[in-house]
């Protein structure tokens, strides 16, 4: 049973993180970033007690709600998209496919480096590792590289699950996954604030 | 009363509260004397020693438990203490010299405290996740809130946040080295991934590329204060590696991996800042030579290496904050700070022109001046072992002296008949004249700053006996 939510779990990321890649409306890459929070939450669970993963998905949703409500008091919709290159969706899909080609080579041996952590961990960290680090390599847009930056470590959070079990450990990736976002959340209402004052000017 | 209260918990108290405060002077001095404060209580007040003042016993405890784990600050530790703490108040009184007292005092109180955390906490390799905090700290106050960020934070955050995940990894990675010291394809994946991380936390050739475009971005002095903290504690951080891992210690590999590191960050820093024409762009740089330094040493042997990277910290910070104090008042009074725009200002800010020069002098080896003593052995040290690593070093430092001469002709190239008009304020002109000349007190009369110095090695179990 536990092993099926793993694997739920899996696809579950798989298709978040792609779709983090595609998605272009800042909406949709939010709801997409929390859902990918429920997955780390049950990779995790397969460690962890709950109440130690559930911190997980708590900041994660923190964290994607702090960069919503910021998000949102901004009215263009444009600065989405500066940054975000190349943006053909056809060539984001290929490039997360031969992430995931990577992911499918690579989990047998991380696994036994992991001390057999187990596939659907592996896995599922190592494709949101990748899938983040390709997200980092095509934006310069701050919300995608903090989304981005969220997902890489998720997915090592994941795998760093399987290994280490301290409360302190949680409670300073909690804090960090929330300082990320208050970080992203300032950052952005720094771009607002600067590209408001220019077109007061012009 | 204990140890991480004082040095950790009350300056990121301090620091919250300093928040409120807008007067720049009042930051600026109440942010230096509490810092001195601190610098001062660890030198003199011994820890896990009871003493008795007055009627009254006191004993400061070495650790506090924290959700099951410990900090720690061991009784060797104080020295290092006293020199943080020193340093910190030495960038804070000259904060409001810089106008950057109003971020810098309370957020870098933060930043020490989480740093001085990374030192302290037990288990030690959990240090990755207290310096990630103090580098998402870090983020408000390197940028304004009225501008955009630039590429350079985004570089900044995305570089430093990548280091985490690999040290962490790497620490219990080693951990199964040490249970299984034949295992040798995981002492190479373990070394690997703590060569990454050190790598991103270091900025090491070529990851450096944030700390440049930062360097024409942001406030110099802030951007300083951030390049002596981080790199220093880091290597800190990771001669604690070496010293808690035999492996480590003995592999000839990592050994001549440091010194290669070393060496690119010494050689590059240097060389590319002899072709830099920004004075902010050549301070950058220097302070990344000053990161090859810093690891040079660590490559050393380490009866000769842990002393000589102890002797680096106190010059590169002085030598750093008065250089970087010179180059923001200047960046005050030009357009920007490329040689274009800054020839002849010599003569209009006399203080700030020689404090930059005499700081770039000291870093890049200048006799009589700070960086000299520590430089000098190093170099010794390293001819020892490879004359042709100590070639390379001498490269680097040709080009640093070359960027320094450049700025020199740059900055006093006036016109024929400018006058003298000093336009520094009294509280530059004091900072920078005083910054200056313990530049040459420590450079003149080295044996003064051995007091601090003596018994700091023995903060490591290994590397220090």
């Amino acid at each position: 049973m536990a092993l099926t939510v793993a694997w739920i779990a899996v696809l579950l990321l798989l298709i978040t993180s792609t779709g983090l890649l595609i998605v272009r409306d800042w909406r949709w890459s939010l709801i997409l970033l929390a859902i990918q929070y429920l997955g780390v939450f049950l990779l995790t669970l397969q460690h962890w007690p709950l109440g130690m993963s559930s911190v997980k998905l708590v900041a994660g949703w923190m964290s994607a709600a702090i960069l919503g409500m910021t998000r949102s008091s901004f009215p263009s919709q444009e600065i989405d998209e500066q940054g975000f290159w190349p943006r053909g969706r056809l060539f984001r899909l290929f490039a997360a496919g031969i992430i995931l080609l990577i992911v499918w080579v690579t989990t047998p041996t991380v696994d036994t480096i992991m001390a057999d952590a187990g596939y659907a961990i592996t896995g599922g960290s190592l494709i949101l590792i990748g899938m983040g680090l390709l997200h980092l390599g095509i934006t310069t847009y701050i919300l995608r590289v903090v989304i981005g930056l969220m997902t890489v470590l998720s997915g090592f959070e994941i795998l760093y699950s399987a290994v280490e079990g301290s409360i302190l450990v949680a409670a300073m990736l909690a804090t960090i996954n929330l300082g990320l976002a208050l970080v992203g959340a300032y950052l952005l209402i720094a771009q607002n604030n600067a590209q408001t004052a220019e077109d007061e000017i012009e | 009363m204990s140890a991480p209260a004082i040095w950790i918990i009350f300056p990121l108290i301090i620091g919250a509260l300093l928040l409120f405060i807008n007067n720049q002077r009042l930051l600026s001095i109440l942010g230096g004397i509490i810092g001195l404060a601190l610098a001062i209580i660890a030198q003199f007040i011994p820890i896990e020693t009871a003493m008795s003042i007055g009627g009254f016993s006191l004993k400061i405890a070495s650790s506090i438990t924290v959700l099951g784990r410990s900090l720690l600050i061991q009784p060797a530790e104080g020295p290092l203490l006293t020199i943080i703490y020193g340093a910190v108040a030495l960038w804070f009184f000259g904060a409001e010299a810089a106008n950057a007292a109003n971020r810098l005092v309370p957020i870098g109180f933060m930043i020490t405290a989480l740093m001085v955390a990374s030192i302290a906490v037990e288990p030690f390799l959990y240090a990755a996740l207290f310096i990630q905090m103090a580098i998402l700290l870090a983020i408000p106050l390197l940028t304004s809130i009225y501008e955009a960020p630039s590429k350079g934070i985004t570089r900044f955050l995305v570089y430093q946040t990548l280091a985490m995940p690999f040290i962490l990894l790497a620490g219990w990675l080693l951990g199964g080295v040490e249970a299984s010291p034949g295992d040798l394809s995981l002492a190479t994946q373990s070394a690997s991934m703590l060569g990454l991380g050190f790598a991103f936390l270091l900025a090491i050739f070529p990851l450096f590329t944030w700390i440049p475009m930062l360097a024409e971005e942001v406030s110099p002095y802030i951007l300083a204060f951030i390049l002596w903290i981080l790199p220093t504690v880091t290597i800190i951080f990771c001669a604690g590696f070496i010293d808690r891992y035999a492996f480590i210690r003995t592999s000839p590999q990592l050994i001549l991996a440091l010194r290669l590191g070393g060496l690119a960050m010494l050689v590059t820093g240097g060389v590319f800042a002899a072709f830099q024409r920004n004075l902010a762009r050549i301070m950058s740089y220097g302070a990344i030579a000053e990161t090859g330094f810093s690891m040079l040493a660590l490559s050393l042997n380490v009866k000769v290496g842990i002393p000589v990277l102890f002797l680096l910290i106190p010059a590169r910070a002085l030598g750093l904050a008065v250089w970087s104090l010179a180059v923001t008042v200047i960046k005050g009074h030009v357009e920007n700070l490329r040689f274009g725009k800054t020839q002849g200002i010599l003569r209009i800010l006399p203080f700030a022109g020689t404090g930059m020069i005499i700081a770039a002098l000291s870093t890049s080896t200048f006799p009589l001046l700070a960086g000299f003593p520590g430089r000098v052995a190093l170099w010794e040290n390293l001819a020892r072992i490879s004359l042709i690593s100590a070639l390379w070093m001498g490269i680097g430092i040709a080009g640093l002296l070359t960027s320094t001469i450049r700025s020199l002709a740059v900055i006093s190239m006036a016109e024929e008949y400018t006058t003298w008009q000093p336009r520094e304020s009294l509280a530059q002109r004091i900072m920078l004249g005083l910054g200056v000349i313990s530049l040459f007190i420590l450079g003149i009369f080295p044996q003064t700053i051995q007091y601090f110095l003596t018994n700091l090695p023995l903060m490591f179990e290994h590397l220090g006996r």
